[in-house]
């Protein structure tokens, strides 16, 4: 019976339009999961790399902030309508732009994010291979 | 009167820092005239700051409202130890308890190291002082807490409830306890350049304040990481906030230079390595303090709005880094490498990690910075764990199979045909239980070889003492083997809380119960209650472990009114195997109440881990320093008996 009761406000909800303000009860599914495991376990995976627009830090799986749970009651129920975790990401990013998404991609302006751990593999490794190299020669 | 004299005294402390500073570069350049006033003027200046703060904790202590700093910060209904606590819990008093404690390390120099030569110990401490003077005009010019207000205040304004909490209370001085051991290290890396005396007594002399350092932030950051478990209500214990991260890096630092200066003490190698450590080190304790002082991290325009602190921190940082690496620039070519090792030997593992963890040290200074660099071009980017963890594990996998391996070896030359046996057990004992986790349950591939490197080093890290009597073991080597042994624990908590984590949200009636794991939990009641300065609605829970006993657990959802908040209190039950995380959230409607619950396996193994690898490190600081007790009494006995020869 309860089940069936969470599969009809599942549905309901997905009717209902955003609530943004405070002083409105929190969306069903900020504080709900979600019946299937493997959903919710993809919708947290998802919560934990978006970022708490109004916290320092937090991600929208770790907030109290009303918005935060709206933001999950978002993920929650687009996972739940079959939407890939990615899509997902995408739609907020294109929202409330990059800074949402704590997992930031190559772009114009990211690109240094990847250079940079590449150039110091290289860097690593030249500095132990001359080390190295060197102590090898002299031991020889 | 009693902030007057508060300030009195930091201004005298100023000025002898100044007098320091002078007699010490004079003693450097060969005019000895101020050198014999440079250590008592050491110990004074220490003796002063020291006052100066025991004074405002007392303002803190009795409420003294007419000083801004106190009606800014704390409240009279506040109970003491957060009375006492508000005296650094604030920008004004940490950087005074800054100050401080680098005043009160300059003046133990100053009284016990006697083994370096006088001229390097001069030079020393007229870094610390150079460094100190800047501090000093910090607070007194844009931070000063011993300001009084016009008109007294009626009441003061509060310390932040997230914050009144007794973790927390003592988590920041632990960790400047840590930032300013680094300063003394770096103060001996500028005396040791600047005499150009980079000797294995040198090693010897910084070894212990590194390694307090060290001991500091390794507690520091474990009881940052259990207060962010337990106070922010969520169950994550680690979020790679700049705050963290800012605790982090010097962090990484310290281990890198910890094993260096080991290095150098015990073989005479990795001089010049060492020594840009130490300046980095520190450099990571200033940049840290930058990033937690000036406001930046709230938002980069906030500060570019108000950069008085910001830009007085930003100039300090750019004189003593910059000032370092210059002299480290004019300075490196003349200090020669030192001895010679092969690649296979324990130096060799030992330059390869300190390679690596300053790789990580990249990394997270890199992705803690590039988005203030980025919101400075009105750029607004997040970097978080999804970027964080795999680039930190590239370096940090590696790593930590040559921690595995890297004490089994010899100084100076080894084979790895020596080592044979060890080297195939560490590895049989991986790949079995990275099989069996695979087998299990294949979770993320972080957390699966996470499980398996942590059985392999916690095996691994005992190998070392195979063969052994272990009543003869010396303590710094059960130290290293405790650390290294403590790392595994931590990692294992890790990768397991995030492998096995169950979590369970639910509303629930009174007399209703929920499951999550092999946990049952009941909801018995909720019911209002009242502390000294919030009231809270407190729930009853019922938890019974595979229908074991239960254990009655109460979770609060706070109401502070000085500062209003909301905060919640998480309660855990805590099992050998893990802990049950119980949150109690509003009321669902229907007379249902939001629990939040999580089952978390092994999640203490990280703060137990924590604690073993500060009791490593201590086991080493105590060992060091007993042994060189004996060496200096073996060397006063000998100028005894050669004095009595003589006559």
């Amino acid at each position: 019976m309860r089940q069936l009761f969470a599969t009809l406000l599942a549905l309901l909800s997905l009717a209902v339009p955003l609530a943004a303000q405070d002083s409105l009860p929190p969306a069903p599914y900020a504080y709900q999961q979600l019946d299937d495991p493997a959903q919710e376990a993809r919708a947290q995976a998802l919560m934990e790399t978006l970022r708490c627009l109004k916290c320092q830090s937090q991600s929208i799986a770790d907030s109290d902030a009303p918005m935060a749970g709206d933001m999950r009651h978002q993920v929650r129920t687009r996972i739940a309508a079959g939407e890939e975790p990615e899509a997902i990401r995408a739609w907020l990013v294109e929202r409330y732009g990059d800074y949402v998404s704590y997992a930031p991609t190559v772009s114009e302006t990211t690109w240094p994010l990847f250079a940079v751990p590449l150039l110091i593999v290289l860097v690593a490794m030249l500095l132990l291979w001359r080390r190295m190299g060197r102590r090898k020669e002299k031991a020889a | 009167m009693i902030a007057e004299l508060g300030l009195a005294a930091l201004w005298l402390a100023t000025a002898l820092a100044v007098l320091q500073l002078v007699g010490g570069i004079l003693a450097v350049r060969g005019q000895g005239e101020l050198a014999s006033l440079v250590r008592p003027t050491a110990i004074a200046q220490g003796a002063l700051a020291g006052l100066s703060f025991l004074l405002l904790i007392w303002l803190f202590l009795v409420t003294d409202l007419s000083v801004k700093l106190v009606a800014a910060n704390s409240h009279s209904a506040k109970p003491w130890i957060f009375k006492l606590a508000g005296a650094w819990g604030n920008h004004e008093g940490s950087m005074l308890l800054w100050v401080t404690v680098m005043a009160l390390a300059g003046a133990l120099i100053a009284l016990i190291e006697r083994r370096l030569p006088e001229k390097t110990l001069l030079a020393t401490l007229a870094g610390q002082a150079f460094v100190g003077i800047g501090f000093y005009a910090f607070i007194l010019f844009s931070s000063n807490p011993f300001e009084r207000l016009p008109t007294p205040a009626l009441e003061g304004n509060g310390l932040n409830p997230l914050l009144q909490d007794i973790g927390l209370a003592f988590h920041p001085p632990t960790l400047y306890f840590g930032y300013v051991g680094l300063s003394v290290a770096f103060s001996f890396a500028v005396g040791a350049l600047l005499t150009r005396q980079v000797t294995p007594d040198f090693a010897r002399a910084m070894r212990p304040w590194v390694l307090g350092a060290w001991i500091f932030l390794t507690l520091g950051i474990t009881a940052g990481s259990y207060w962010a478990y337990y106070e922010l209500g969520w169950g994550g214990w680690w979020f790679w906030d700049p705050v963290e991260n800012a605790s982090l890096m010097p962090w990484l630092a310290a281990t890198a230079l910890l094993h260096s200066v080991s290095v150098l003490a015990a073989r005479d190698a990795l001089r010049t390595w060492t020594i840009m450590l130490g300046v980095i080190a520190f450099s990571m304790s200033m940049l840290g303090t930058f990033l937690v002082r000036s406001g930046v991290l709230t938002s980069v325009h906030a500060f570019a709005v108000d950069p008085e602190r910001g830009s007085f921190i930003l100039i300090l940082l750019a004189i003593y880094i910059g000032g370092a690496l210059t002299l480290f620039g004019l300075r490196a070519s003349s200090i020669s490498e030192g001895e010679r090792f092969s690649v296979t030997s324990r130096e060799g593992a030992l330059v390869f990690n300190n390679v690596m963890l300053s790789a990580i040290l990249g990394i997270v200074l890199l992705g803690t910075l590039y988005p203030l660099l980025t919101e400075a071009f009105d750029v607004r980017v997040s970097v978080g764990p999804p970027y964080f963890n795999p680039a930190g594990a590239i370096f940090t996998i590696p790593m930590l199979l040559v921690m595995a391996v890297g004490p089994l070896l010899r100084w100076r030359q080894d084979s790895f045909a020596r080592i044979r046996l060890p080297l195939v057990l560490i590895a049989v004992i991986m790949l079995a239980a990275l099989a069996l986790v695979v087998i299990l349950g294949a979770y993320s591939l972080l957390a699966d070889l996470g499980l398996a490197i942590a059985i392999g080093i916690a095996i691994a890290s005992f190998l070392p003492l195979r063969g052994r009597n272990l009543l003869r073991v010396p303590l710094a080597t059960w130290g290293m083997v405790i650390a290294h042994f403590g790392i595994a624990v931590a990692l294992f908590g890790m990768a397991s809380e995030s492998a096995f984590s169950e979590e369970k949200l639910a509303a629930v009636n009174i007399g209703e119960s929920t499951q999550v794991g092999p946990w049952k939990v009941q909801l018995e009641s909720v019911t209002p209650v009242a502390g000294p300065n919030w009231t809270a609605l407190e729930g009853t829970l019922q938890a019974s472990y595979d229908g074991g006993e239960p254990v009655e657990l109460h979770p609060q959802a706070r109401n502070f009114w000085a500062p209003p908040q909301e905060t919640t209190e998480s309660q855990l039950a805590t099992r050998w195997n893990g802990q049950l995380y119980a949150v109690i959230g509003n009321e669902a409607g229907q007379g249902r109440w939001q629990l939040r619950l999580w089952w978390k396996p092994f999640v203490t193994f990280i703060w137990y881990g924590g604690l073993l690898i500060a009791l490593g490190g201590l086991l080493s600081l105590v060992g060091r320093v007993m042994s060189d007790l004996k060496r200096r009494q073996v060397v006063r006995r000998r100028q005894l008996l050669e004095a009595e020869a003589v006559a």
